[in-house]
């Protein structure tokens, strides 16, 4: 690595307030960093924490990250889909997932109409029918926000947006942090942020690292989710890598995918970015969550995911806190196959409304 | 660690799901498979066969006397000289390929009978044991018309009658292993199943009815040690198979000693799983518990030790723990079973006693806490852990969920400590790092050497051991070896 390599941007902010001893929620935003080094001069993660201060430190910690077999994981990952939900858990897994979706559009041709009527329908997923869990968040281009915003006043229902020139990222980091800034202000709960892939393959680790610590200091209270694109990433190897530099610079959230690629989301990829959040908290004592997104239609993907969080990471993120499905279809699914489980027979998608 | 990080693995507890055991139909009592038809034994004695997860018997089988065995070996030795001899091997593809076909076809029944009569876990015989005995007959059968191309010179020649004497752990693949090759080389055989597993053969008899195989080109004698022993003295045989253990086997060996009777065998093994501090962590736990807790360890190749880089020993047995304790052990009919039931009450008081030994001899015993049904016969996935290679549990064969961790410093000692056994059956090497992986490779004394991955079997590759694991292989072109004059 270069001797001149620039020295990172501190990740967290440095303030009295947020500077504590241990992991701390306050509301939605979680204060991080667990340390009480009086001059500030190092970022430590726990006891036994890492320190990042440079490119080459960064590089160093991320080379000590154990391999990823690609084989092996997805025999773990395929093995796991082989598990059976029944009667009760089943029930209780289609509420939980239905209540991680963030229920998602990404359109060019998305309008405040279709916002709408996609947020009325993640406030009461299923009018009529008791018991049914609203979903995490809806999830839109920043231009919508505010029209989201109004109409899911008054519920639990987050607003998420997709910033920092979404799907591909390809725009300067002022665009990008202007982007995050408007989508804020306009009353983003929860921005979704693309990681610069081409950095990342070309090696510039340090810049995918900065510019995810600006867009989290530009979100402000809103949560940050990290989409690392992992089906232009390539091998598992970066995708854990990747989850890490997210993990390090203050993502609360990982994310698989744009769903704007031919590859998205998968049970493998998924696994190796449980298995990284699992060692990060256990490293650090921070919690950081997993969103699955791009491709998971139906109860059954859902619920294999649910399996992957159950037997990896526990119970800590069987919970909308720490793990969410983007997704836009899953919800119908869900939906459907609930009214299934409680005895209403079998559903046709006409009786679910359209969102 | 703050107390988010301290999350609850499997905290959403699946309800049972269960797979249904009606598509099973049991008869209450088996008879012989002679001369392609179910014929009474000579004598009426019977065993009872039971379902080792309940103790409840499930039906009885004949067992085969002497008089028998001579009855099934002329009955082969018949078909061998009047039909299969002069069966083209087209042919003879032919019919593997419809077994196979039916295998498939009835692989659900399969698999549940083989969960019912070995206890081990439906998915394991469902996603590993059926399928794969279906591709071993589908392997061999593209063997059977190229013969001639197999390298064993040209129109390479069957031994005659063969003699197959299996196991217990993989009952319905181990007779795919012994009867695919045999017949696709033109031998005709006679199978023994094990004595407590012996009801999916019987099952695969149907399967060769339905194929429409020929009358007595395999036989199938039901029985315990005396009727294998009665086999394996019958003079008509040109070559006996035998998979099991390495007493027995040894035995066997002597009584063939002054007989012109071709002989291979498959026998123990002490595995070692070689960890290197640069391993595929979370892929390598799954290996290891693979390697031991699969079939509940009834694996004669097991990773039954596992050798770990003393540098990263303790993180790789914090996690290994932590796993260990996540195993589902229980019902084998459960979709989401782990660990199923130990198959008999002689091998779970053999593992008892081996466990006793192991906590006398000094090492440390981790044990799951999962709980265990009070019927039938059951044992806790095990892992001792500060054991010497000159102990028993680091040197004997446990065949049981019991694991036996030892430690190295340098490659040279991982591969002293692995090949400090007079098994070599199979080994496992885990780094990240290929040259290193080729060079532990080259110097283990293993007939099996897996990279990153363990007890992974394929009808296309070769397995077999050396030294007290046996000799000869089954599985690819070298299997056809086995059952060829050359």
């Amino acid at each position: 690595m270069p001797i001149n390599c620039p020295t990172f941007v501190r990740p967290w902010p440095r303030s009295a307030d947020h500077h504590v001893a241990s992991v701390t929620h306050v509301s939605t935003t979680r204060l991080r960093l667990v340390s009480d080094d009086a001059h500030g001069a190092v970022v430590h993660l726990g006891s036994s924490a890492p320190v990042v201060e440079t490119e080459a430190q960064l590089r160093t910690l991320l080379g000590g990250l154990s391999g990823v077999d690609a084989v092996g994981v997805e025999a773990r990952a395929a093995k796991l889909a082989t598990r059976s939900l029944k009667k009760e858990t089943k029930r209780a897994a289609i509420d939980l997932a239905i209540s991680m979706v963030d229920l998602t559009t990404l359109e060019g041709a998305d309008t405040p109409g279709r916002v709408a009527s996609l947020c009325a329908k993640a406030r009461h997923p299923d009018f009529g029918v008791a018991h049914v869990p609203s979903v995490a968040a809806v999830c839109v281009y920043p231009d919508l926000v505010g029209v989201a915003k109004k109409e899911l006043r008054s519920s639990s229902v987050k607003v998420a947006a997709v910033a920092t020139a979404f799907p591909s990222g390809r725009a300067s980091l002022k665009v990008k942090l202007l982007d995050v800034r408007e989508a804020v202000a306009a009353g983003a709960d929860e921005i979704d942020m693309v990681i610069d892939r081409g950095a990342f393959l070309s090696g510039r680790l340090g810049q995918v690292f900065d510019e995810i610590v600006a867009v989290k200091e530009a979100c402000g209270e809103a949560h940050l989710k990290v989409i690392l694109e992992v089906g232009e990433l390539g091998t598992y190897d970066h995708v854990r890598r990747a989850s890490w530099i997210a993990m390090l610079a203050g993502a609360d959230f990982t994310k698989t995918s744009t769903g704007k690629v031919t590859k998205s989301a998968s049970l493998a990829s998924v696994l190796v970015m449980l298995e990284a959040a699992r060692d990060f908290a256990e490293g650090t004592g921070v919690v950081v969550g997993v969103k699955a997104a791009g491709g998971i239609r139906t109860t059954k993907e859902a619920l294999r995911y649910l399996v992957l969080v159950n037997e990896t990471v526990g119970s800590t993120w069987l919970s909308p806190n720490y793990f969410r499905f983007g997704a836009s279809s899953l919800l119908t699914d869900l939906l459907m196959q609930r009214r299934t489980q409680h005895g209403a027979g079998y559903v046709r998608p006409d009786a679910i409304g359209v969102d | 660690m703050s107390d988010l990080a301290r999350s609850e693995l499997g905290s959403l507890t699946y309800d049972p799901a269960p797979e249904s055991a009606s598509i099973v139909t049991l008869k209450p009592h088996y008879g012989l498979f002679l001369d392609g038809k179910f014929t009474d034994p000579t004598s009426h004695e019977s065993i009872t066969t039971i379902n080792p997860a309940t103790g409840a018997d499930l039906a009885t089988v004949a067992h085969a006397s002497s008089a028998d065995v001579d009855r099934a070996v002329r009955s082969a030795r018949r078909a061998y000289e009047k039909v299969w001899r002069k069966t083209s091997g087209a042919e003879r593809g032919k019919y593997l390929f419809r077994i196979a076909r039916l295998l498939q076809e009835r692989a659900r029944e399969f698999a549940v009978l083989e969960t019912l009569d070995n206890g081990k876990p439906i998915r394991e015989s469902r996603d590993i044991d059926v399928p794969a005995a279906a591709a071993h007959f589908f392997y061999y059968a593209g063997w059977a018309d190229k013969l001639d191309y197999a390298g064993f010179g040209p129109a390479p020649v069957p031994l005659g009658v063969a003699g197959q004497i299996i196991p217990w752990n993989f009952p319905l693949l181990m007779a795919a292993w012994k009867l695919a090759p045999a017949l696709a080389t033109g031998n005709t055989c006679v199978l023994k199943p094990a004595e407590t597993t012996p009801l999916t053969a019987l099952l695969l008899a149907e399967v060769l009815q339905q194929a429409e195989l020929p009358p007595g080109v395999v036989n199938i004698v039901t029985g315990d040690g005396a009727t294998g022993a009665a086999l394996v003295d019958h003079e008509g045989l040109d070559k006996i198979a035998f998979t099991g253990s390495t007493d027995v086997g040894r035995e066997i060996q002597r009584r063939l000693a002054t007989r012109g009777t071709h002989l291979t065998l498959e026998l123990g093994g002490k595995g070692a799983n070689i960890v290197f501090d640069d391993a595929p962590l979370d892929e390598m736990i799954e290996g290891v518990i693979d390697g031991i807790f699969f079939n509940q360890g009834h694996v004669c190749c097991a990773g039954s030790r596992l050798l770990v880089q003393e540098s990263v020993a303790d993180e790789v047995l914090r996690r290994l723990f932590r796993r260990v304790e996540q195993l589902r052990v229980g019902n084998p009919l459960d979709k989401n079973t782990d660990v199923g039931a130990i198959n008999s009450a002689a091998q779970l008081s053999r593992i008892h006693e081996m466990v006793d030994v192991g906590v006398s001899e000094g090492a440390d015993r981790f044990t799951s806490s999962c709980a265990l049904p009070s019927d039938g016969y059951w044992f806790a996935p095990t892992v001792f852990t500060n054991v010497s290679p000159s102990d028993r549990i680091a040197r004997e064969e446990i065949f049981g969920p019991v694991l036996s961790v030892l430690t190295f410093r340098t490659p040279d000692e991982a591969v002293a400590k692995a090949n400090n056994s007079l098994y070599g059956l199979a080994c496992g090497v885990w780094s990240e790092k290929g040259s290193r992986t080729l060079w532990v490779a080259e110097r283990l004394r293993a007939g099996v050497v897996w990279s990153n991955t363990y007890n992974r079997f394929d009808p296309t590759s070769p397995f077999g051991g050396v030294r007290l694991s046996g000799f000869g292989r089954e599985g690819g072109r070298h299997g056809l070896e086995a059952y060829l004059d050359v």
